[in-house]
């Protein structure tokens, strides 16, 4: 049958198994809006494209299905590459459609022209510039293959505008042709052996635990695993909920703001059995000075993690749930074979009470951040999804909010990415409807991708967004307080907007918190709004800092628990 | 300590793939020393030969890398023993009618060949390693290089084995879904 190349397109995606398309229109993606009004797909208009693309991130994160974008040329791509990069650094499985100019005038600065595929090269796993709508349906078949297979990440399709135009005919490809693509899932055999004799000799044996498990769909696994070796386990940004935060063997996240117990385990670890996880400078601190005494076991489906931060004594390539599978299969045959690892259980468990992670909320002071955190956590138990922005509100959402299931928490870890938790709660709402979304945000991070708020409204979307509002971008702040001997440059902002009246001009629910008495009351009243989204203002302490913190290019060992005597204010 | 490195690298023959490649190294850091690309007796499959300056650690992390992408069929590093290389430089050298006898006989030593020739100058073709190029070029200096253009290196493994591309094994697609 004869279609135009975005007919072709829309079929494709339907056949893809695209539900939803998170987009804004324009020029050069024109042709492809038309199929799209008798398409079977839900598209949500948004109000940004950034924030099109990371509502498509939390999406993905939350269903572990490509999330799909689409945005016109130039502009419209443009502002689609904080989300491709963001993904590219989480590896979140990503499915990017721009429009651009036609054939003819490609390399002329057309109107709106802007190479988004040379732009993006180093921030994707792969891209097309489709140049014949013939080859529509391979191109999009191979790129859902290619964004959720291996370890996952974000692909761009570029489709000039006349090719969207031009007849062609659709026919779904049965099979694709990758020859350059073919990662590797299972795992040697050998170093499964290996890894299991290095596992059994261990005294001081630690499970570090990356977004690969989440990733991998692992969790089960996992847990068969730890409970059978019985070591302690840490669960960075990523990998939250990945291995429950209730679970006696958890000690939370490690690196530069994880707790005490699981950095200093890590550190006086005799091996570190790391899934999924790639040694990043945020976990490991100064690299020299990181878990001096450990031998390595690092498994991951990407060959290039392995040895690329820290050298390796057993190396797995395979994905994270064959692995975690084959290790368990080889450790349970082992029974009484295994170190008595209790010394080192009462050890880690030690540093656990000694150092819990802890604030102190008076009853007339300034409202904590932490405190609000709590209160979610405590109202939501565990039943919710947790979206958060970058910086201090991110890092005491991942300390205080209880997480036990996967799936359940989405953040921005490797880019960094302000802006990222309201339209990424907007996209993890439409992927799961039943589960109350919560986005913790901070003041300065909301602003960003504030729009989006539109976006909810209009489409229906109730979801709860925490601005923890210290009036500063408070990470920063922490750090020239610090580091900086205390000199504030440029991060104070004002109580401008009023946020209750935002929320309420974009047709939201405002509320705001002052005390902590005002605080399970906001909670409930926002969690019980099922119609619209609802923003709450909770006024926080700016002078409040996130502890515990390895300051940047310090050794783990040399974490900071608390304010030194000299910086804590009369 | 840095050493030369010669990567031999077969990758689909589609548009971009250059570009992916080279810009990967620029990426990491490294600098391309040459980089010589051409269609293989299949013609869907390129073979790139790429002589990089690197240590051994960043040259494996960049190795590994490059096998990312996702038109990058098979890479292999060629040890200087144990593969045959070869450039081919176009030189074009003065040579009056006073001096043109001297170059004739460089060129005659180095069984290099004058591919043109006019009043005042003639160009060389010269194929051989990167060094005999090198020496050529050095004795050629004195009676004036006009303007020289080099191949860059490529390179094969000695010996009847070689670097083939994988064969071509479709992955069947999950059921359709719409």
């Amino acid at each position: 049958m004869t279609v135009t190349g975005a007919q072709s397109l829309i079929s494709s995606l339907e056949h893809a198994g695209v539900e939803v398309v998170f987009g804004i229109p324009g020029g050069a993606i024109l042709p492809a809006y038309d199929p799209m009004l008798t398409s079977s797909i839900r598209h949500i208009l948004m109000r940004h494209e950034q924030g099109a693309g990371h509502a498509a991130e939390g999406y993905a994160q939350v269903t572990g299905s490509p999330g799909v974008c689409m945005a016109t040329s130039g502009p419209g791509a443009t502002n689609l590459v904080t989300p491709i990069a963001d993904a590219f650094m989480d590896s979140v499985p990503l499915v990017c459609i721009t429009g651009q100019v036609p054939r003819p005038v490609i390399g002329n600065d057309a109107f709106q022209e802007a190479d988004i595929t040379g732009i993006t090269m180093p921030i994707t796993k792969h891209s097309y510039k489709v140049m014949d709508p013939a080859e529509i349906p391979t191109v999009v078949a191979e790129a859902f293959h290619i964004a959720s297979t291996g370890r996952p990440g974000p692909v761009v399709i570029d489709v000039p505008k006349d090719v969207l135009q031009e007849a062609t005919t659709f026919e779904w490809p049965g099979s694709i042709d990758l020859p350059g693509y073919r990662p590797t899932i299972k795992p040697n055999r050998k170093q499964i052996a290996a890894a299991a004799e290095l596992i059994a000799a261990a005294k001081r044996p630690v499970f570090y635990v990356g977004g690969g498990i989440v990733k991998a769909r692992a969790a089960e696994e996992l847990r068969a695993l730890v409970e059978t070796v019985g070591a302690p386990v840490v669960t960075t940004l990523m990998a939250r909920g990945a291995f429950p935060d209730d679970h006696p063997l958890c000690l939370g996240m490690p690196g530069m703001h994880g707790s005490y117990a699981a950095v200093t385990a890590m550190q006086r670890a005799d091996l570190l059995i790391a899934l999924g996880a790639r040694f990043d400078d945020r976990v490991t601190g100064n690299l020299a000075g990181f878990a001096p005494n450990a031998k390595i076991v690092h498994a991951d489906i990407d060959p290039a993690e392995i040895g690329k931060n820290r050298a390796v004594d057993v190396p797995i390539v395979g994905d994270a749930l064959q692995t975690t599978a084959a290790l368990g299969m080889a450790m349970s045959g082992r029974g009484e074979d295994l170190q008595d690892l209790r010394p080192w259980l009462d050890e880690v468990s030690l540093m656990s009470r000694e150092h819990p992670l802890a604030y102190e909320q008076s009853d007339a002071g300034p409202l904590k951040a932490q405190f609000v955190i709590d209160r979610f956590d405590a109202a939501l138990d565990g039943s919710a999804i947790v979206v958060t922005g970058v910086g201090q509100h991110q890092m005491w959402a991942s300390q205080f909010m209880r997480c036990n299931t996967p799936y359940s928490f989405v953040s921005s870890g490797g880019l960094g990415t302000m802006g990222f938790a309201v339209p990424a709660a907007l996209g993890a709402k439409v992927a799961a409807p039943d589960r109350t979304v919560v986005a913790l945000d901070g003041d300065g991070c909301f602003q960003m991708t504030a729009q989006e708020l539109a976006t909810a409204t209009i489409e229906k979307i109730p979801m709860v967004v925490g601005i923890m509002n210290n009036s500063y971008l408070g990470m920063v702040k922490q750090w020239q307080e610090l580091f900086y001997g205390s000199r504030l440059s440029e991060v104070h902002l004002p109580q401008v907007p009023d946020y209750v009246k935002l929320a309420e001009a974009y047709g939201a629910v405002g509320l705001r918190a002052e005390t902590i008495d005002d605080v399970d009351n906001v909670i409930d009243k926002a969690l019980g709004v099922d119609d619209a989204p609802c923003v709450i203002d909770f006024r926080t302490d700016p002078d409040e800092m996130c502890f515990p913190i390895v300051p940047a290019g310090a050794s783990n060992d040399d974490i900071v628990l608390g304010r030194q005597p000299s910086e804590v204010r009369a | 300590m840095t050493s030369s490195h010669t990567l031999s690298v077969l990758v689909e023959n589609k548009p971009g793939v250059l570009a992916r490649i080279s810009g990967l190294f620029a990426r990491r850091g490294f600098n391309i020393d040459s980089l010589a690309v051409g269609e293989t007796d299949d013609p869907r499959v390129s073979r790139m030969t790429i002589v990089v300056r690197a240590d051994g650690k960043p040259l494996e992390q960049v190795t590994k890398q490059l096998h990312k992408l996702i038109n990058v069929l098979r890479i292999a590093e060629l040890p200087s023993v144990g593969s045959v290389e070869r450039e081919l430089a176009l030189i074009k050298v003065g040579a009056a009618a006073g001096k043109r006898a001297e170059v004739l006989e460089i060129v005659e030593i180095f069984r290099a060949k004058v591919i043109d020739v006019d009043a005042t100058s003639v160009v060389v073709e010269a194929t051989g390693t990167p060094d005999k190029v090198n020496a050529l070029e050095q004795l050629l200096e004195p009676f004036g290089i006009v303007e020289m253009a080099r191949t860059g290196r490529v390179a094969l493994a000695r010996g009847a084995g070689g670097l083939k591309s994988p064969t071509l094994r479709p992955v069947r697609l999950p059921a359709q879904t719409a």
